[in-house]
């Protein structure tokens, strides 16, 4: 490793104009002429519209525009669609309801757009919005997804009998039912996992900006994968032509998966410019992030799993409600199925699993992928189940949980999903030795003394990222490849530009890619520039989610640069009269093995542009593409192992230990993928213990619609966390990646609430745990 | 927020004066409960008249143990107090848990005991302590004075000038936070002074702060923590909402009274 190659700690060179406010976001973007937007927003969770009235807001002081959803839909926009499709297990294709940018005849939930306001300031465009005269005759609403499957229950769609989206399954019915019927002890659970609400940083924006003179259209926004809402935009609604349609992703801060999709917002600002004739900018306000972000998880599930008399795991039933909202987002039906079932063997010997998941519409802001993305709730069924079958059993939950431990590999579970690499005993060891588990019972007792109730609680997670190979996901229904693309151009003098279709906004990408060319090529990672998130530069990529960027992303750099290396070996073989084979590539010179001979890599380069000396027929120049398409998901996995002290008098719970032993292959920058653990820990901790989104179930309001209601997690809520890595390194992708982005929030949720349960000695609690849950808990606990 | 006209007054009878030619003005003495409620556009006033540059307002005086504190101080000048330290630790502990940083540098005495969030930490000092609120007009006991959820006794043009109270003999005070808020779920104030003993509750009673005889009977034989063992408090009266029933509202009341008295005597 060198100084600021692969391994090295080097510090993030983006941050620089992150901490001093620098950093270029989509507000920071002026265009001359730009106006501003507002929408008017449905204030009902369902209603149908009967007419609305814009000639009073028409007239207010600096309003340019304003238009509605029959204008939008009268100029050809389409609607927006859900990208990945779904049968049900009779064959049917997953039903997919109308969602218009901006509605026409009805809303399906509180925040639904309705109209758009342009005008000259924000204020202007929000006094407009406040004028516009909507008539709504109101609908009873259902924010429950099990609530709404229930005959009688208020209907959403035409197209979805009983709101019911797909009704799919996964694994083995027979051979679970079998296994079950013969098992020596089957535990069984309710689990919910709560809803939550993303809360990047940055709202959601967009500018639009239609330049009438080359009938091109420019689109600023807040996204996780610009291409991909370029070909979205542009294929699906119809918004202009990929040619005419530039898509750039500046600096966007945060995402958790929130920024991957496409909402109607950028749609209709990219619209309303060329209907206004200037361009159109809109930034959220908090509150319209809180009611129409994409929000994460929202499952009710039942599950069983079997053991044989020797405490053998046997077979798991699982069947999960999940709740998608008044429509269905961009990938929102992929999450509860492909990227949650899949995941449910855990890190287990599980002959035989059978997942049956019932999608449902209910009148609440659409569910999508939100950091995790499925995996976090089949962690949270395994590793719940886990735990409470050891509790039942009267036996060790490590000791359980190592019995069954795969210890083989590549290991095929029932539920499609290879898992290439890992080593479960090695993290379950390292974390326990990090927690000083053998010391728990102690502590326990000297909280005892203080009158704390102690409790310890573990999760052995094991997800997948790195998605995916484009031909599998396709066969499961995906509507695009996800594949990476990249190109490496060296210039003249050297310095390099790597550009790549990952999108970084958080990750650090900047200086993690740019430490892959330094330990390529020997150069300082100053003379490398990552350039990424513009549809003008980047010819190319499928973006960043689902912890895919160091596998896929990296994977394609790597590809370029074996490119790039090999004409620069023939230049310098050329130019130093050697043997090609003999050139080698270290510190920044291009060298002759075994001699003092050496070309600088600047020199290599200039004479590549020069093009006065070159190999017979060599094309001059330096510059290299590529891309790459995995081979399967990667496997990160590890053990979480938390320790928490309750008051019994408040039901508070202070987590007092929080030991993370991951397994992420091989690592670029430890420092970045500790700040990701620790990031990934602290939401899955938010969700654990403070996050919870709720909707009135009779009038389908957003209660928890800004921070006063929404707790998020404080530094003062979390501890110092205690993180380590273990190392099977990835064998299908050249540099061993398995990638580090999620494994923090999927791991940590079940390690949390079953170091509460142990505490308080009640395993009937759900997340979040407040302190009044707690308490009750407790009070439910002592009463028995 | 909608457009609005600011005046910054110069002194108490301007701001009188002020009031009373505009229907649609509000007083802003800090605005950190206002402020917010005007972005997200659920208060326009027609305009503010601001009350934190007049001198008169500000400062902090104890002579003998009455303690006097202008409407204008914030609750950080409040927290920062040596001489209110020495006379009542608990009120200068109280400032200087009220919000953030930011909170305690702009938000007032005046401005929190005049808005009466059924939240806020002030009103339920005030109540304990027997304090009286002093304004443009007149006196009012603080018993008097907090009437209901962000009602008072503050009549048409009234403006709160100071705050004075007999330093306690010992008091405490302990809140349990609302998890996202971070508003007091159930506060407790506890003093014994020369009077007895009075306890109030914020954050808790469903019309807003309130003294709780049960305990001020308990505690007056005996003013220590245990007093309060097995004692329940009605859910009844309690404040219910997502983040505490009112059932756990009346448990958290009886657990931070015991905590006060033990901060009190601690």
């Amino acid at each position: 490793m060198g100084l600021e190659g692969i391994g090295a700690r080097v510090v993030r060179k983006e941050d620089k104009r992150f901490i001093t406010g620098a950093g270029r976001y989509v507000d920071d973007m002026v265009v001359p002429g730009m106006k501003h937007a507002a929408f008017v927003r449905s204030p009902h969770a369902h209603a149908d519209i009967e007419s609305i009235d814009v000639s009073a807001a028409r007239a207010m002081p600096g309003v340019i525009g304003v238009l509605t959803g029959r204008e939008i839909k009268a100029d050809g926009i389409g609607n927006l669609i859900c990208g990945w499709m779904i049968h049900s297990k009779d064959g049917t294709p997953m039903k997919m309801g109308a969602w218009s940018p901006m509605a026409t005849d009805r809303v399906r939930f509180v925040g639904e757009a309705v109209a758009v306001v342009v005008a000259e300031t924000k204020a202007d465009a929000r006094d407009a919005a406040e004028a516009v005269v909507v008539n709504y005759r109101e609908r009873p609403a259902i924010t429950d997804a099990v609530a709404a499957l229930q005959d009688g229950a208020p209907q959403l769609h035409p197209e979805a009998d009983n709101n019911l989206i797909y009704d799919w399954d996964i694994g083995d019915a027979s051979a679970v039912e079998k296994a079950m019927a013969s098992a020596a002890h089957v535990t069984t659970m309710h689990l919910v996992n709560n809803r939550l609400v993303p809360n990047a940083m940055e709202p959601r924006a967009a500018l639009g900006h239609y330049d009438k003179a080359e009938d091109h259209y420019t689109c600023w926004t807040t996204s996780q994968n610009p291409h991909v809402a370029r070909v979205v935009m542009s294929a699906f609604y119809n918004v202009a032509p990929e040619n005419k349609l530039r898509v750039i992703a500046p600096d966007v801060g945060g995402g958790f998966g929130s920024k991957i999709f496409i909402y109607p917002e950028e749609i209709v600002c990219l619209w309303a410019s060329k209907k206004t004739g200037v361009p159109v900018k809109w930034v959220a306000d908090r509150t319209e992030s809180f009611l129409t972000d994409a929000h994460g998880r929202d499952h009710v599930t039942e599950v069983k799993l079997a053991f044989d008399a020797n405490n053998r795991m046997t077979a798991m039933k699982v069947e999960t409600v999940a709740n998608l909202g008044g429509y269905m987002s961009l990938f929102s039906s992929s999450v509860p199925t492909y990227l949650y079932a899949t995941l449910l063997s855990g890190q287990y010997a599980i002959p035989a699993i059978h997942c049956n998941v019932k999608a449902v519409y209910t009148n609440t802001a659409p569910v999508d992928a939100y950091r995790g993305a499925g995996r976090p709730e089949a962690t949270y069924v395994v590793e719940r189940v886990v735990e409470t079958a050891a509790r039942e059993l009267g036996v060790s939950p490590a000791e359980l949980r190592r019995q069954n431990f795969i210890t083989t590999f590549p290991h095929q579970t029932p539920v499609i999903m290879a898992y290439d690499a890992g080593d479960y005993a090695a993290s379950l060891d390292a974390a326990m030795k990090a927690a000083d588990h053998a010391g728990f019972p102690a502590r326990k007792a000297e909280a005892a003394s203080r009158g704390k109730l102690r409790g310890l609680g573990m999760s052995c997670y094991i997800e997948a990222c790195g998605i995916a190979p484009s031909q599998a996901v396709g066969s499961l229904g995906a509507g695009v490849g996800l594949w990476e693309s990249a190109e490496v151009r060296v210039n003249m003098a050297g310095t390099i530009e790597v550009l790549t279709g990952s999108h970084s906004h958080g990750q650090g990408h900047e200086t993690t890619f740019a430490q892959l060319v330094s330990h390529r090529l020997g150069v300082p990672i100053d003379q490398v520039s990552i350039v990424h998130g513009d549809t003008d530069k980047v010819q190319m990529g499928m973006g960043t989610y689902g912890s895919r960027s160091g596998a896929v992303g990296m994977s394609a750099i790597v590809k370029a640069l074996d490119k790039v290396e090999a004409k620069a070996r023939k230049i310098a073989a050329h130019l130093l009269e050697a043997d090609e084979a003999d050139i080698v590539i270290e510190n920044g010179e291009l060298k002759v093995a075994g001699t003092d001979k050496a070309l600088p890599w600047f020199q290599m380069a200039l004479a590549a542009y020069a093009a006065h000396n070159l190999p017979a027929g060599m094309e001059p120049g330096l510059k290299e593409g590529a891309f790459y398409d995995p081979t399967n998901f990667t496997f990160p996995a590890g053990c979480y192992i938390c320790e928490v002290e309750v008051d019994p008098e408040t039901g508070t719970t202070e987590i007092v230990q929080f030991v993370a032993a991951d397994d992420f292959g091989n690592i670029i920058n430890p420092m970045i993928v500790e700040g990701q653990v620790h990031g990934g820990i602290a939401q899955g901790v938010g969700q654990a213990l403070l996050e919870g989104c709720h909707y009135d179930p009779a009038t389908g309001q957003l209660i928890t619609a800004s921070y006063m209601d929404y707790t998020m997690p404080r530094a003062g809520d979390l501890p110092s966390f205690v993180v380590s890595t273990t190392n099977t390194p990835c064998p299908g992708n050249p540099l061993g990646i398995k990638g580090c982005g999620e494994a923090g929030a999927i791991g940590s949720p079940p390690a949390v609430i079953n170091a509460i349960t142990d505490a308080i000695g009640n395993n009937d609690l759900t997340m979040p745990a407040t302190p009044q849950k707690v308490w009750a808990a407790i009070r439910a606990a002592t009463k028995h | 927020m909608y457009s609005v006209n600011y005046h910054r007054a110069a002194s108490v009878e301007d701001a009188a004066r002020l009031l009373a030619a505009n229907d649609e003005a509000k007083l802003v003495s800090g605005g950190m409960t206002l402020i917010p409620a005007m972005k997200t556009r659920l208060a326009a006033p027609s305009d503010l008249i601001d009350l934190r540059h007049i001198a008169a307002l500000k400062g902090i005086s104890v002579s003998g143990s009455t303690v006097t504190i202008g409407a204008g101080t914030t609750h950080a000048e409040v927290a920062a107090s040596q001489e209110l330290a020495a006379a009542c630790p608990a009120f200068v502990k109280l400032a200087g848990s009220i919000g953030d940083p930011h909170v305690r540098h702009l938000g007032t005495i005046g401005g929190s005991v005049a808005n009466n969030d059924p939240a806020a930490d002030y009103p339920a000092a005030l109540l304990a302590l027997g304090a009286t609120v002093v304004t443009n007009k007149r006196e009012v006991a603080a018993e008097d004075f907090f009437t209901g959820l962000f009602e008072t006794a503050l009549g048409e043009g009234e403006i709160v000038t100071a705050i004075r109270f007999t330093a306690p003999q010992a008091a405490g005070y302990q809140k349990f936070r609302n998890p996202a808020s971070r508003y007091a779920m159930a506060g407790v104030f506890v003093a014994r002074g020369s009077d007895g003993v009075k306890v109030a509750v914020t954050g808790a009673g469903d019309n807003g702060v309130f003294r709780s005889a049960e305990m001020e009977a308990a505690l007056s034989s005996n003013f220590d923590a245990a007093a309060l063992d097995g004692l329940t408090l009605p859910a009844d009266g309690m404040m219910s909402d997502i983040h505490a029933s009112a059932d756990y509202r009346a448990n958290l009341v009886v657990v931070m009274a015991k905590r006060a008295v033990a901060a009190a005597n601690g």
